[in-house]
């Protein structure tokens, strides 16, 4: 390994269980190799701007490498909006470079700052998922360095098996250097976005249900303290980017400009007890209240539809020194029940949950860890408090019973065995990693926790 | 490794015979499966303990562990560690001896200085090691009021926890930044096998309430806990009651 990296406390945006590893910056691939061939016991992993809510990008007693230092656009066709970047670019980067001129990227989830190796590992979807899919679906090919000190350039027609393995895998078959994406092209940086209040869960299910495939993107926003007949009362907002003679006249003549700046940030040291069941009632009542009942083609900016908490830098610090989860799991279609059953234990726990996010998801990826598929996904973050574990433990089961899953990306809790029973094709996923890893240098906290 | 939750994928009970080792385990089973690694001598005990755990649905790894002999603690360690990592890992060894055998024979005062006090420092120094490397985990140690303030009615067990408290803070310290931590137990007088046959004294509590005390002091990150949590007040008192008066004090 080159000088000796710092070992110093890690942690996931989460901010619960944190471990201790050497910290590598990488400046190009010899670093990586050499990191990877000099591998203790321990291991090592990739890690990027650490959005990941649990445990992914940690390794207690190994090497982590930190990504964000190599991330440039190596080249870009703006002819077709393939763009070849380097794993540690953010996708807040690639929007401010190709926004400008004419591209957005394929996929985002709620936040913008998230590097495309962990869009990758990850495989993450955005409100788009119901007719685009997930990241990996828009990666034309991946530069893997391997458990050998080999790049391999992998695609989905040269190496299908360790391509949809690294899709989704979480880092674990190897240390993504490059990747080839898609950009889509745009005509302008304003979206239309049509919102609706819902009162009820059912009527929320109905409304998705039955206009999803109009929209390009779509998102409820869900008051999880609203109980009894309100439970599940919701504000969704669906939209689509748009088109240049769509644009107000003033804004045609700059229809791509683009600003996307973190504004403000929370203060490192959070009253605790701010945050708590009043309060984000309060909120909760708030945000319902103040969203328009109906409201039709409203023009919004990036920021504003894809990326609200991005305007708050440093918000998961809110929840205080004992940190939060986020349970994200998603169900089938037809299983609508198990969804109801998981959101009605939740708001009956009384947690002071702030955001919870319901949306519909198409069709999945061959990604063997890869979490959509088709059904209907909530998210909900949590803070860290009594009873919690139980709680989430039997909501695990509803979720079993009903053949959903958990996302790796928001986890930091799952049992094994548990998560045994939501993939079935880790047994694939395992022939893969072990062909590739035979000695299993690629490992993280999350691997060891859940004995992937 | 332990979750964002504080559950703990494995528990290493060194004295895993113990009352509050076996109570801690069972608490720990209560909420999830876990691996549990029993060291201890190769005892019927041990044997009915390791079939206990299993029953409750952990999966049981046992270890040879000796207090006496010196190079058991290395071994200990390395075995348990051998087959995953150490999330959690209970000191709960330890004799009461008898005072009165304690106030004449030198001879018994060696072997519960090298019972309560030498092995467990060697063990936390192996244990500290183990977990340095592997970049977390949690040493509780079981220390006693015992210690906070020795009594002329069993002032040498008294100090051999005074010194095994004195240890556990100081490495608690010495470990800040590693990822490691440590939380030094004190429990007042607990009704367990040790104690089997003795009055109750004021305060008196459980292995069980011990054991709740260990799960949600790891939890919470603590670094020392008392038990019950009411003892705490009791000794800062008692700690600054003249000599002359603390003689004559009823304890």
């Amino acid at each position: 390994m080159p000088e000796a990296a710092p070992v110093v406390p890690l942690v996931g945006w989460g901010r619960t269980a944190p471990t201790r590893a050497a910290l590598l910056p990488v400046r190009g691939d010899d670093d990586v190799r050499a990191a990877v061939l000099a591998a203790t016991g321990r291991g090592v992993v990739a890690r990027g701007l650490a959005r990941s809510y649990g445990d992914a990008a940690q390794n207690a007693g190994g090497t982590v490498l930190d990504m964000t230092t190599a991330a440039r656009v190596l080249h870009a066709d703006l002819g077709t909006g393939l763009v070849d970047v380097e794993a540690g670019i953010s996708l807040d980067e690639l929007m401010n470079q190709f926004v400008p001129q004419g591209f957005f990227v394929p996929v985002t989830p709620g936040t913008r700052l998230v590097t495309v190796g962990g869009a990758i590992a990850a495989d993450i979807h955005g409100k788009n998922h119901h007719v685009a899919g997930s990241f990996g679906q828009h990666v034309r090919w991946i530069d893997l360095l391997t458990a050998d000190g080999q790049v391999r350039r992998i695609s989905p027609e040269s190496d299908a098996d360790l391509f949809w393995a690294t899709v989704g895998g979480m880092g674990l078959t190897g240390v993504i250097l490059r990747a080839q994406v898609q950009l889509k092209a745009i005509e302008s940086s304003r979206c239309l976005v049509d919102t609706d209040r819902t009162p009820d869960l059912d009527s929320l299910m109905t409304l998705l249900a039955e206009t999803d495939h109009l929209y390009e993107y779509s998102v409820a926003w869900i008051d999880t303290l609203a109980k009894g007949k309100r439970m599940g009362r919701s504000v969704v907002t669906r939209g689509r980017f748009a088109k240049l003679d769509e644009m107000p006249a003033k804004r045609r003549t700059d229809p791509l400009a683009y600003h996307g700046s973190v504004k403000a940030s929370v203060p490192d040291v959070f009253p605790p007890g701010l945050l708590n069941l009043a309060t984000v009632a309060a909120f909760n009542e708030l945000w319902y209240r103040k969203a328009p009942k109906r409201k039709r083609d409203q023009l919004q900016s990036i920021p504003t539809f894809f990326h609200p908490l991005d305007a708050v830098g440093g918000w998961n610090r809110i929840y205080g020194p004992r940190g939060f989860v986020q349970y994200q799991v998603t169900v089938p279609f037809g299983e609508e029940e198990a969804m109801r059953e998981v959101l009605d234990r939740l708001s009956s726990f009384g947690t002071a949950s702030f955001l919870a996010v319901l949306k519909r998801f198409g069709p999945g990826n061959p990604g063997m860890l890869s979490y959509p598929s088709p059904g209907w996904t909530l998210a909900l973050d949590i803070p860290v408090m009594k009873g919690l574990a139980g709680l989430l433990d039997s909501l695990d089961e509803v979720v079993i019973a009903a053949q959903g899953r958990t996302y790796l990306a928001k986890d930091s809790r799952v049992r094994p065995e548990t998560f045994e029973k939501m993939y079935d094709r880790l047994d694939d996923f395992r022939a893969v990693r072990k062909q590739v890893d035979p000695d299993g240098v690629f490992t993280s906290d999350l691997a060891r926790r859940l004995a992937l | 490794m332990i979750d964002a939750l504080g559950s703990p994928s494995s528990l290493l009970l060194v004295g895993g015979t113990s009352d509050i080792a076996v109570a801690t385990a069972h608490r720990y089973l209560a909420e999830r499966p876990l691996r549990v690694v029993v060291a201890a001598r190769d005892t019927p005990r041990r044997s009915t303990v390791a079939a206990e755990l299993t029953a409750a649905g952990a999966q049981v790894q046992v270890v040879d562990f000796n207090a006496d002999d010196p190079a058991s603690p290395g071994r200990m360690v390395a075995e348990a560690a051998a087959t995953g990592d150490i999330d959690v890992a209970v000191v709960a060894f330890g004799l009461l001896g008898e005072a009165d055998q304690l106030r004449t024979d030198a001879a018994a005062v060696a072997q519960l200085a090298q019972v309560n006090y030498v092995a467990p420092a060697v063990v936390g120094t192996e244990l500290a090691n183990q977990l340095r490397r592997q970049g977390h985990g949690v040493i509780v140690a079981l220390s006693s009021v015992a210690g906070e303030r020795p009594r002329a009615s069993n002032f040498v067990y008294g100090s051999t926890k005074a010194g095994l408290d004195a240890f556990y803070s100081g490495l608690a310290d010495s470990l800040v930044g590693t990822g490691v931590s440590v939380l030094v137990v004190r429990p007042g007088f607990v009704r367990s096998k040790m104690t089997e046959g003795l009055d109750d004294a004021p305060l008196a509590t459980t292995p069980e309430a011990v054991a709740e005390a260990i799960v949600t002091g790891v939890r919470k990150g603590r670094h020392t806990v008392w038990v019950p949590g009411a003892m705490r007040w009791v000794m800062s008192g008692l700690r600054h009651v003249p000599r002359a008066a603390f003689r004559r004090l009823p304890i």
